[in-house]
């Protein structure tokens, strides 16, 4: 079982601008955190923190060394040229056939051969998603991941996400309670 | 030979028209000056194009040149692509590859033309020079491909734990084509350009540079104007072959 995440008094500016003052929370292993948060709070300073992609001014983090991160960033961040089936396979390590069952499982029949440039908003989000949840990892990110999605859409995702994450620990970011909820969200850090 | 960016509107294609109408400007013109020697007339040349095109000596001479040319192109190619990612990757590298790369840039081909040919033999002229000519195209093309990298799939790639070769397969390959394809194309022209030039001044036997010369000296305007043509369709030919290529290796390598 992988330890708790520990944030303690993180700060991060940038330029003259303080996003984060002296933040502390406590991730708990194998379980569904939320961080809820208004725009301009943080959160996405945070998942980015906890990626590794950034590093903050004061405190530490502990809990994540050795851990494979996967993550939904607020961005989709695929390659346009590429097919929704190649953008989950080569990211994810899985033949095409898997990231083709999982595209489908989630509503993504024929566009999951169409370039990932040629996708709608919703569409892309999905692939993103997909790529993310079907990656081997130990710790999942998700920032703003149901953004784009029609209600429909959102719940078919959300509930195809929540079979895949048991036991695993996963940070969900967003401002949407009810996204929170039906996820399985047990344990809820506000940011103000 | 600055950078190129790649052009995303499509390039307009050649109206059969318009060349009809430039081929007819040319007779009139060649017409009214009333002498091959100074102007030959299309009909002329291809009159010359044709006579030439039975004989085996034309073909040696277009192989000869097309050889060599195409050798030192595919050697910048490769030279200029491994000079790029070593510049990408480390700025010492690219603190050492650049000045080069400026002089190669600044000294004129006839200089190259001359000193190379005190160092090699007339025969392997033509590779060395479109070699250095194309290089720095190639070199600060693909460079620059690699510098307009989206850096936000770069980090999706290290987050994921993406082996580098796939990096380089479906991340920097995708984003750097356009510009090596426009560096490709570019660089063809000039490779036969500049051969063909040093050619001319270096008169390797049997050389495709070697037979304009001959024209020049004999005065055999349409001759030398068939040649021209010559060059230029196996020139447009191989461009064409090139890019071809490239496109059926992309679709290859990424799908």
């Amino acid at each position: 079982m992988m330890p708790d995440i520990v944030m303690k008094n993180i700060s991060k500016s940038f330029g003259e601008k303080r996003v984060l003052d002296h933040f502390d929370a406590v991730l708990h292993s194998g379980t569904v955190n939320c961080l809820l948060g208004a725009s301009g709070a943080g959160k996405t300073t945070i998942a980015r923190i906890l990626c590794g992609l950034e590093t903050q001014d004061e405190g530490t983090v502990t809990g994540l060394e050795g851990l494979k991160l996967s993550a939904v960033f607020q961005e989709d961040r695929l390659c346009e040229s590429l097919s929704a089936v190649t953008n989950v396979s080569f990211v994810a390590n899985i033949s095409r056939e898997q990231a083709a069952e999982a595209l489908l499982e989630v509503g993504l029949r024929t566009s999951a051969l169409q370039s990932a440039g040629t996708l709608s908003g919703g569409q892309k989000r999905r692939v993103a998603l997909v790529r993310a949840v079907v990656s081997d990892f130990d710790l999942l990110i998700l920032d703003e991941p149901f953004k784009g999605l029609d209600d429909d859409t959102k719940n078919l995702v959300i509930d195809w996400v929540r079979d895949r994450i048991a036991t695993k620990t996963v940070v969900l970011i967003t401002h949407d309670e009810r996204e929170a909820q039906r996820l399985g969200c047990s344990s809820v850090i506000r940011l103000s | 030979m600055a950078s190129i960016i790649p052009d995303k509107r499509k390039r307009k294609k050649i109206s059969w028209w318009s060349v009809v109408v430039w081929l007819a400007v040319w007779q009139v013109v060649a017409m009214a000056v009333g002498q091959n020697i100074i102007l030959a007339s299309p009909i002329e040349v291809a009159r010359t194009l044709f006579a030439l095109m039975k004989t085996g000596s034309f073909y040696a001479s277009i192989w000869f040149s097309f050889v060599r040319i195409a050798a030192g192109f595919f050697l910048a190619v490769v030279v200029g692509i491994a000079f790029a990612a070593g510049s990408y990757r480390w700025s010492v590298f690219e603190n050492l590859v650049e000045p080069l790369m400026r002089v190669i840039k600044s000294i004129p081909v006839a200089s190259f033309i001359i000193m190379i040919l005190v160092w090699i033999s007339s025969r392997s002229l033509s590779i060395a020079i479109s070699f250095l000519i194309v290089l720095p195209v190639v070199y600060s093309n693909v460079l620059e491909g690699f510098r307009q990298t989206d850096f936000r799939l770069l980090e999706m790639a290290k987050l994921f734990r993406v082996k580098p070769a796939r990096a380089v397969r479906y991340i920097y390959v995708p984003q750097v084509m356009p510009y090596f394809k426009s560096a490709c194309t570019v660089g063809l022209g000039l490779a036969w350009k500049s051969g063909i030039a040093a050619e001319v001044i270096g008169m390797p036997l049997g050389s495709m540079g070697e037979q304009l010369y001959q024209s020049k000296i004999f005065l055999d305007t349409p001759s030398l104007l068939a040649w021209t043509v010559a060059i230029v369709l196996v020139s447009y030919a191989f461009e064409k072959i090139v890019i071809l290529l490239i496109s059926i290796v992309q679709r290859k390598v990424v799908r």
